[in-house]
C-alpha cells in the first residue's frame, strides 16, 4: 500500500497543527460557530444528535493491520470502544470529546491516516472496488489512479470551498463494485487505441434529493492526462455551480441545467488551457504509484486443496459460508474473504475495537496484513490462501463473524439515522433490525439470492436507498417516521434509479411489506434469474398491485 | 487597526474601495483619492474616469467573471476579487484564471470576508494582498500564509505539482 514520505508526513503535522490552533481559538470564543464549521468539517468533525462525529478517511478503503489497531485504540481510548464503517469505505466514531479530536488526528497522523476532507464542500476520499488488484476481471488495479488523485485532491487550494460536497470514484474492474455512475465523477479505466490503458470519464451522478446517473464527458482521456482532466471539471463546476441553493448546488444539477453538451464544451475549453501543463502526469509518477500496489508475494498453489475440499463435505456451515462470502481471487490457490458486519443485533457496519483488534491479527496472519472497508459496510481480506479458508473460519465463528449472507437480503446497507444524526427525518437502525430478525433463516435467504437492500435515514441518501434493489428512506409525516419503498435501483454497470412503490408505511409494516416484495419475486422469478433481473423484466405493477392489494 | 497584508507585510493602505454600485457623481466626492471601483461602473462610466485625477481601478464580485473586462489587463496593476462571505470559493478560480491563464503580473487582492483560515489557500492561488475583515489579527494571518511548508498540487506560487518535485 502507499507509504507516505517526508512531504506527506510533513502536510499531516502541518494540519493537525492548524486544526488544534483553530479548535483552540473556537473553544475560547475567539472563532464563531459559522467560521469554525467548513474548518472541523474538513477534519472529518461533525457535531451530532449526541456528540460530535468523527469520520476518518480511510483512502480508498485500504487499510493496514497497523493501522486498524490504530483505529481499535482510538475507539476504546476517546470513544465508547467501537466505530462505524461506512458506505464510503470509511470509518467513522460517534462519541469523541470536540478537545479531542486534536489528539485524535495526531495518533491517526502517526499511523498516515487522517480526517481530512472527509466532510464539507470539497472533493471527498476516493473510493474503489473493494477487490482492486485481486480481481480475475480487472483491467488494471485501479488504486495507483486513486492514490494520484487522493494527493491531487488532498488540500487543493482552489478547491476548498466548492459549492457542495464532490465525490470521485474510480473503478478497474469489468463487473462495477464502486458505485461509480453515482458519483460526482465515475472514472472507469479502459484499455485504449494499442491496448493503452486510460480512463472514461463521467460526470453529474449522485444520489442526495435528485438522484442521477453521470454523463460521459470523456469517452477516453490517455492516462498523463487524468489530473488535468479533473482539475477542468471542478474548475467550471467551482465557478458556475449553483450556490444559491444546497439542494441544487452539486455538480449533477449544473450537468442537467447547462446541457450535457454545453458542460463538455465548457470543460474542453478549460482543458486545453491546462492540458499538457506541469499538472500532467509523468511515467515516473506513475510508476512511483504503481510501485506501492505490487501483487502480494504469492505462492504458487493449486486451487481447491484437499483440507478446503474436505471441510466443505463435512461442514455445512462452513460450505454455507464458503459459497456466499467467498469471491474468485486471480491467483490460483487463493480466495477473497468478505467479512460481513451485518450480525442481526449489531447496526450494519458498527465494529467494536476488540473485533478490529481481531480483523488486523487476521490480516497478519492470513492476509498480508491488509484489509479493504467495503462500501456495503463490510471488510475484506482479499489475499487469502484456500487451504487456509477452514482456519480462518473457525476463527471468525469464534467470534460470530462468520455469518454467511454476503450481498443477501439481510446484508443492509445502513446509515446511522435518526438515533445518531442530526440530519435525518427518521430511525434507520431498527429498520435493519426487523429486516435482519424477520429474515433469518439462511435456507431462505441463499434461496432469494442477490438483494441489496439499502436504507437511509433521509433524503440525504447516505445509506444509497436509492440504489437499492429495495430501497427504503425514512421520511417525516407530521412529526411520524414513515418509510417509503422504492424498487429496481442499483449501482452496478447498469445503474439504475429506484422507483418508489406508492404511500409509504410505518416501522411496524416494513417487514410484512418486504416479504409480499420478496413473495412476488419468488413466483414470478424465471430459473436462476436474481431479483433485479425480474424486476426488470416485470416491472413495477405486479410487485405494486399485491402490495397494496385491499384483503377480501 | 492596519488591516492589509500586501508582500507578506501589514502595509497602508493607499486605495479607497468603492462598495455599492454607486452613479458617477461618487467621483466628485472621492476627489483625487485612488479608487477601486465595481466593474459595472467601471463598464458604465468610461468617460468620467478617463478624466478623473486619481487613479481607478477595478473590482468584480464573486459571480462577475473576467469576461466582463474588455480592457487589456495590464490597463490595471490591481484587480480587487470580492468574498463576499469567505464559504464561496469562486474568486479562487477567477485569481488562479487571472494568473495562470491570463498572465496578469499586477496585485491581486483578495476583499471582504477574508479570514486568517483561508488565506494560506488564496495566496496559493494567486492573491497577493489580502484587505482583511476588520476584526482579524493581521500578525496572525501573515503567519497563516505559512501553515504548509508542503503541497501536492500545481499552484501559482509553485508551477509544478509535488510530483515533479520528489
Amino acid at each position: 500500500m502507499y507509504r507516505y514520505d517526508q512531504y506527506d508526513h510533513q502536510m499531516l503535522s502541518d494540519r493537525v497543527k492548524q486544526f488544534r490552533d483553530q479548535t483552540e481559538r473556537y473553544l475560547s470564543g475567539k472563532l464563531s460557530e459559522a467560521e469554525y464549521l467548513p474548518l472541523r468539517l474538513q477534519n472529518g468533525l461533525y457535531v451530532q444528535r449526541l456528540a460530535p462525529m468523527l469520520r476518518v478517511a480511510v483512502p480508498y478503503g485500504l487499510l493496514s493491520s497497523n493501522q486498524l489497531r490504530k483505529l481499535a485504540f482510538i475507539s476504546n481510548h476517546y470513544d465508547k470502544g467501537y466505530g462505524h464503517l461506512t458506505t464510503r469505505q470509511n470509518i467513522q466514531f460517534n462519541w469523541p470529546a470536540i478537545e479531542d479530536v486534536p489528539d485524535i488526528l495526531q495518533d491517526l497522523a502517526d499511523v498516515e491516516m487522517h480526517a481530512i476532507q472527509t466532510s464539507g464542500n470539497c472533493i471527498r476520499n476516493t473510493t474503489t472496488d473493494q477487490f482492486a488488484g485481486v480481481s480475475p476481471d480487472e483491467i488494471e488495479d485501479s488504486r495507483p489512479y486513486c492514490e494520484l488523485i487522493r494527493q491531487w485532491s488532498s488540500f487543493h487550494p482552489e478547491f476548498a470551498y466548492l459549492p457542495r460536497k464532490f465525490k470521485i470514484a474510480v473503478c478497474g474492474t469489468l463487473t462495477d463494485q464502486a458505485a461509480t455512475q453515482v458519483h460526482d465523477i465515475g472514472i472507469y479505466l479502459k484499455a485504449g487505441p494499442e491496448n493503452k490503458i486510460g480512463f472514461q470519464i463521467l460526470a453529474g451522478g449522485g444520489l442526495g434529493r435528485t438522484p442521477m446517473i453521470g454523463k460521459e464527458i470523456f469517452d477516453f482521456v490517455e492516462r498523463r492526462h487524468l489530473l488535468t482532466a479533473l482539475e477542468a471539471i471542478l474548475r467550471v463546476y467551482n465557478r458556475l455551480g449553483r450556490r444559491d441553493n444546497k439542494y441544487k448546488a452539486r455538480i449533477k444539477i449544473l450537468v442537467k441545467e447547462t446541457g450535457i453538451d454545453q458542460f463538455k464544451n465548457l470543460v474542453v475549453q478549460e482543458w486545453n488551457q491546462i492540458k499538457d501543463g506541469p499538472l500532467t502526469l509523468t511515467e515516473d509518477e506513475i510508476t512511483r504509484c504503481k510501485n506501492y500496489f505490487l501483487e502480494a508475494n504469492y505462492e504458487e498453489l493449486e486451487d481447491h486443496p484437499k483440507i478446503l475440499k474436505s471441510e466443505l463435505d463435512s461442514n455445512l456451515l462452513f460450505n454455507a459460508w464458503f459459497t456466499q462470502n467467498i469471491r474468485q481471487h486471480k491467483k490460483a490457490g487463493y480466495s477473497i474473504v468478505t467479512i460481513c458486519f451485518k450480525q442481526t443485533g449489531s447496526a450494519p457496519g458498527d465494529i467494536t475495537d476488540s473485533q478490529l483488534e481481531f480483523v488486523a491479527d487476521l490480516a497478519d496472519e492470513y492476509s498480508f496484513g491488509e484489509v479493504r472497508i467495503t462500501h456495503h459496510q463490510n471488510i475484506v481480506l482479499a489475499d487469502v490462501k484456500q487451504s487456509d479458508l477452514p482456519s480462518v473460519w473457525q476463527k471468525l465463528n469464534s467470534k460470530s463473524l462468520s455469518v454467511a449472507n454476503l450481498s443477501l437480503l439481510s446484508d443492509v446497507i445502513c446509515c446511522p439515522g435518526g438515533d445518531f444524526c442530526a440530519l435525518a427525518n427518521a430511525k434507520s437502525l431498527p429498520i435493519a433490525e426487523s429486516i435482519q430478525r424477520k429474515f433469518s433463516d439462511e435456507n431462505f435467504l441463499r434461496d432469494v439470492g442477490e438483494l441489496r437492500v439499502n436504507i437511509s435515514g433521509c433524503m440525504n441518501a447516505c445509506g444509497h436507498h436509492h440504489v437499492g434493489n429495495i430501497g427504503i428512506l425514512g421520511v417525516d409525516k407530521k412529526g411520524e417516521e414513515f418509510y417509503q419503498i422504492s424498487l429496481g435501483g442499483s449501482s452496478k454497470n447498469k445503474a439504475s434509479i429506484g422507483k418508489i412503490i406508492g404511500p409509504a408505511f410505518s416501522e411496524q409494516e416494513i417487514p410484512e411489506i418486504i416479504d409480499k416484495i420478496i413473495n412476488i419475486y419468488r413466483a414470478s422469478r424465471n430459473k436462476g434469474e436474481t431479483f433485479i433481473e425480474t424486476y426488470n423484466r416485470i416491472g413495477l405493477e405486479p410487485f405494486k398491485e399485491y402490495v397494496y392489494a385491499k384483503p377480501d | 487597526m492596519q488591516n492589509l497584508i500586501r508582500q507578506r507585510a501589514i502595509e497602508h493602505d493607499d486605495w479607497t474601495l468603492v462598495k455599492e454600485a454607486s452613479g458617477p457623481e461618487i467621483l466628485h466626492v472621492t476627489q483625487d483619492r485612488n479608487l477601486i471601483v465595481p466593474i459595472k461602473f467601471w463598464n458604465m462610466y468610461k468617460f468620467e474616469i478617463e478624466n478623473y485625477l486619481g487613479n481607478i481601478t477595478i473590482w468584480l464580485d464573486s459571480d462577475e467573471f473576467l469576461d466582463e473586462i474588455k480592457e487589456e489587463l495590464s490597463t490595471f496593476s490591481l484587480i480587487a476579487l470580492n468574498f463576499p462571505v469567505f464559504s464561496d470559493g469562486r474568486p479562487y478560480s477567477t485569481a488562479r484564471e487571472l494568473r495562470q491563464g491570463r498572465k496578469f503580473t499586477g496585485e491581486i487582492r483578495a476583499v471582504g470576508d477574508v479570514l486568517r483560515d483561508q488565506i494560506f489557500y488564496m495566496y496559493q492561488c494567486g492573491f497577493d494582498s489580502f484587505l482583511l475583515r476588520h476584526d482579524q489579527d493581521p500578525v496572525s494571518c501573515i503567519n497563516a500564509l505559512d501553515d504548509f511548508k508542503a503541497n501536492y498540487q500545481s499552484t501559482v506560487l509553485e508551477k509544478d505539482p509535488l510530483f515533479r518535485r520528489r
